[in-house]
């Protein structure tokens, strides 16, 4: 999916910027997503890669205005759709855009399917409430729709209870629910995830001409780097509720700079030769409970030094063009270790955050 | 770490320690009014030498769980049998299936459901040997505690909690479950799949220092490709319950022979953007292990699925609307008529098929279909309508089926190695799948 070629003039479709959600428990506040920024530009598909815990499903969700008690997307956040500021939008406005502004597709397809409704039912449901369609026209949509997904025997199909669908045909049939609605920005939640290697393969595929045929931006979630590495033109790798390092896709995979995105690749099976052992990354995913006044992965980190445990890394260039960046005090490249730390150092805006919230 | 090398010489061992044979696990089917059964394992044959990891992979439902689960006679086999170390345990019963059982263990996919939430570690690991009357207590004790650590967990955690635990570690504990009793066989049950990537490299790392450390001889079941040629000696891939190509692991990835593998290896999403592979990407799913195809069980996908004579010309986009179509009749002819239905079908009111003619437009409308082919897909259409699926689905066969569609392959060797292959194509007659699949991309 390099085809499109974005132009730095374009407004973003979507503008995420300083996104803060936290979950409140009785005993800590765990921040999920902590200070995440990115854009999506028209067209372009951008994949968020993590591993469990690391905060990219709770970025979908809060885009999608689904973060939910004792969930709380903090109000220093911001999340612009088409120039729209959309955290402060009420609950009515929310659903205007949910239906058909953006797109959502999660990882289970049951979960957006109900059982007791045939899939004609709900695809019709959706054109009704979105397009105003009925009856013969709405069918006949309905029909063209699972077409549009590949679904084959359409007519006869509509007629059928999700139970009768195969995990990848209900995954179809969930996108086709959702192109009913017409939407220009989609959200792909680890779609793939539970599907077969041949059926993620058709999947994959179905995205990219969509895509294409409808002019969606994508925003593609998932742990695989080889989906990523297919289907995204610029990636963001997340951890412990930060972005650390953000690249276009090719140099991400050519030049990985930050020490974990390294780790995550080594630890591919596959890709070593003949007997190499597979790297590991020693310790687990910490559970980010506090201000982030330090590098989050320091503890794991083979290349770590004092200064990582006592400076938060803010995100500077690390590549030859300016999309590329990590936020890691190793980088900027070639400066001594003093004038890469007080460059953090200088960079780094502390937010008024003493973990309460201040309304 | 010695595993390279440890591996050449256990695979240059060459003892069997399983071998199977002509193995079926079916289920249900029994009984005269039951329906046909799932035939979750349908006739294989293989060999596991002592010390080496086989692996099974294929996609969801093609049996490699149930063949697992049968070699551990956890799944009674229908068929067939499955001698360990020249036993042939299919036959074991009583004290004596219990003694063996001793030998031969399993690690599980899910480490959520696979222990036992209101048991401590400790007693989770110690279970096998309480079952087993291993000792005594406190050699019991001991052993759990050294287990532990073999596995890379604490002492302390022998108190603690499955919950309290990552998957990971989890995973860990159900490892050093399986150790216990100091068994010479492991089948590995998707050991890894529910875990993260760096979760998983030290698992399989750990997995690989046991098995060199006790001479294990492991099963590794697995749906991820690219952790099966990491741990991997010799792979068999399965689908609908049969071996496609067997042989190994290395010169199976490098060069796969048989069209299923081909196409699975091609959807592998590589994680380096700079490559572009030249994906076989299949149409539709794998068809219900109740009712599988006549023929080969890959025929209703298999991209190189060879013509018969009368229609080698037919241009391939006919040919592909055909084939469309016959997947089409296929999956109507799964589905179970109401009693309405059926009323109406004694009455000639059926009509409840008649939306197939909108199918049929879409897949021929824009085709100029020879009159040849076109009578024939009449004709079946007809029957369809007529809500005889079943009757359509014979005709189209006999009418437009090839070799694939009529008769079972067989297994044919494709390496110097001793590798094998499960299809027609390697037969002389035809020409083989590589060609085949090359033109296939091309023209794709």
């Amino acid at each position: 999916m390099q085809s499109v070629e974005p132009d730095e003039e374009t407004e973003p479709v979507l503008a995420v910027e300083d996104l803060q959600t936290v979950f409140h428990t009785d005993r800590e506040t765990i921040r999920a997503v902590d200070g995440i920024s990115f854009e999506i530009r028209p067209g372009e598909t951008v994949g968020i890669v993590g591993e469990s815990g690391s905060g990219k499903s709770v970025t979908a969700r809060s885009i999608m205005g689904l973060v939910e008690s004792p969930g709380e997307v903090r109000s220093d956040s911001s999340i612009r759709f088409n120039g729209q500021e959309l955290t402060e939008l009420s609950d009515t406005e929310y659903n205007e855009i949910r239906g058909s502004g953006i797109g959502m597709v999660f990882q289970d397809p049951q979960q957006s399917l109900n059982p007791v409704y045939t899939i004609g039912n709900q695809i019709r449901e959706a054109l009704r409430v979105n397009q105003g369609l009925r009856g013969e026209a709405a069918r006949e949509e309905a029909i063209s729709l699972l077409e549009s997904v590949a679904i084959p025997d359409a007519a006869r199909r509509l007629d059928e209870y999700p139970h009768e669908f195969s995990g990848g045909m209900r995954q179809r049939a969930v996108i086709a629910m959702m192109l009913a609605c017409d939407p220009e920005f989609l959200i792909c939640d680890e779609p793939t995830t539970a599907l077969d290697v041949t059926i993620q393969a058709q999947i994959l595929e179905l995205l990219d001409e969509l895509q294409a045929e409808r002019d969606l931006s994508i925003l593609f979630i998932t742990h695989d780097m080889g989906v990523i590495a297919e289907i995204a033109d610029r990636v963001n790798v997340m951890y412990a509720g930060q972005i650390i390092e953000s690249a276009p896709v090719d140099a991400l995979f050519a030049n990985p700079k930050h020490p974990y995105t390294r780790g995550l690749l080594g630890a591919i099976p596959g890709q070593q030769a003949d007997g190499e052992p597979l790297r590991t990354i020693e310790g687990d995913v910490p559970t980010p409970n506090e201000e982030a006044t330090y590098c989050r992965f320091a503890p794991r980190c083979p290349d770590a030094f004092d200064a990582c445990n006592a400076v938060a890394p803010a995100h500077v260039d690390v590549g030859g063009d300016a999309e590329h960046t990590a936020a890691c005090l190793l980088y900027p490249d070639g400066e001594t270790e003093e004038t890469r730390v007080s460059h953090h150092q200088s960079l780094g805006t502390p937010r008024d955050d003493t973990g309460e919230t201040n309304e | 770490m010695s595993n390279a090398i440890e591996r050449e010489q256990t695979a240059a061992s060459g003892e069997t320690l399983v071998d199977v044979q002509e193995l079926k696990t079916y289920y249900g089917g029994d009984g005269f009014f039951a329906s046909p059964p799932v035939k979750a394992v349908d006739t294989v044959d293989f060999e596991i030498q002592r010390g080496e990891t086989f692996g099974l992979v294929g996609e969801s439902g093609c049996g490699k769980s149930t063949l697992g689960r049968t070699l551990v006679q956890l799944e009674q086999a229908t068929e067939g049998s499955v001698s360990f170390d020249g036993t042939d345990i299919t036959e074991l019963s009583g004290p004596e299936l219990k003694q063996w059982r001793r030998n031969a263990q399993m690690v599980f996919q899910d480490p959520e459901s696979s222990l036992n939430d209101r048991m401590t570690v400790g007693e989770i690991i110690r279970e096998p040997l309480d079952a087993h009357d291993w000792k005594t207590k406190a050699d019991r004790r001991e052993r759990v505690t050294e287990l532990l650590s073999e596995v890379g967990l604490r002492e302390e955690h022998y108190f603690r909690y499955p919950h309290q635990f990552s998957g990971g570690q989890r995973q860990r504990v159900g490892i050093a479950r399986a150790l216990a009793l100091e068994p010479e066989f492991v089948v590995l049950d998707e050991p890894v799949s529910a875990l993260d990537v760096s979760v998983q490299a030290k698992i399989i790392t750990l997995l690989e220092d046991l098995q060199a450390e006790f001479d294990l001889t492991y099963l590794f079941i697995a749906h991820d490709l690219s952790v099966v040629r990491h741990i991997c000696d010799r792979v068999a891939v399965m689908y609908l319950g049969k071996i496609m190509e067997i042989g190994d692991t290395e010169e199976l990835y490098e060069n796969p022979q048989n069209p299923y593998t081909q196409a699975l290896l091609s959807a592998i999403p590589r994680p380096d953007p700079s490559v572009t592979i030249d994906r076989i990407t299949l149409p539709g799913t794998p068809p219900s292990p109740r009712d599988p195809p006549q023929g080969c069980q890959f025929s209703t996908r298999c991209p190189a699925k060879i013509r018969p004579e009368a229609y080698a010309d037919t241009d391939d986009e006919i040919w592909h609307a055909v084939e469309q179509l016959r997947e089409v009749v296929r999956e109507r002819s799964r589905m179970s008529l109401s009693t309405t239905d059926q009323l109406r079908k004694r009455l000639d009111r059926f009509s409840r098929f008649d939306d197939i003619e909108e199918t049929v437009t879409d897949l021929f409308g824009e085709l100029s279909v020879p009159q040849s082919v076109e009578d024939h897909v009449r004709h079946a259409v007809e029957l369809v309508k007529d809500g005889e699926p079943k009757a359509a689905q014979t005709y189209l066969r006999e009418e437009f089926g090839g070799v694939c569609d009529t008769t079972r392959p067989g297994h044919h060797q494709v390496s110097a190695a001793g590798r094998e292959s499960y299809c027609h194509r390697h037969l002389d007659e035809y020409e083989d799948t590589t060609t085949v699949l090359a033109n296939y991309v091309d023209g794709a």
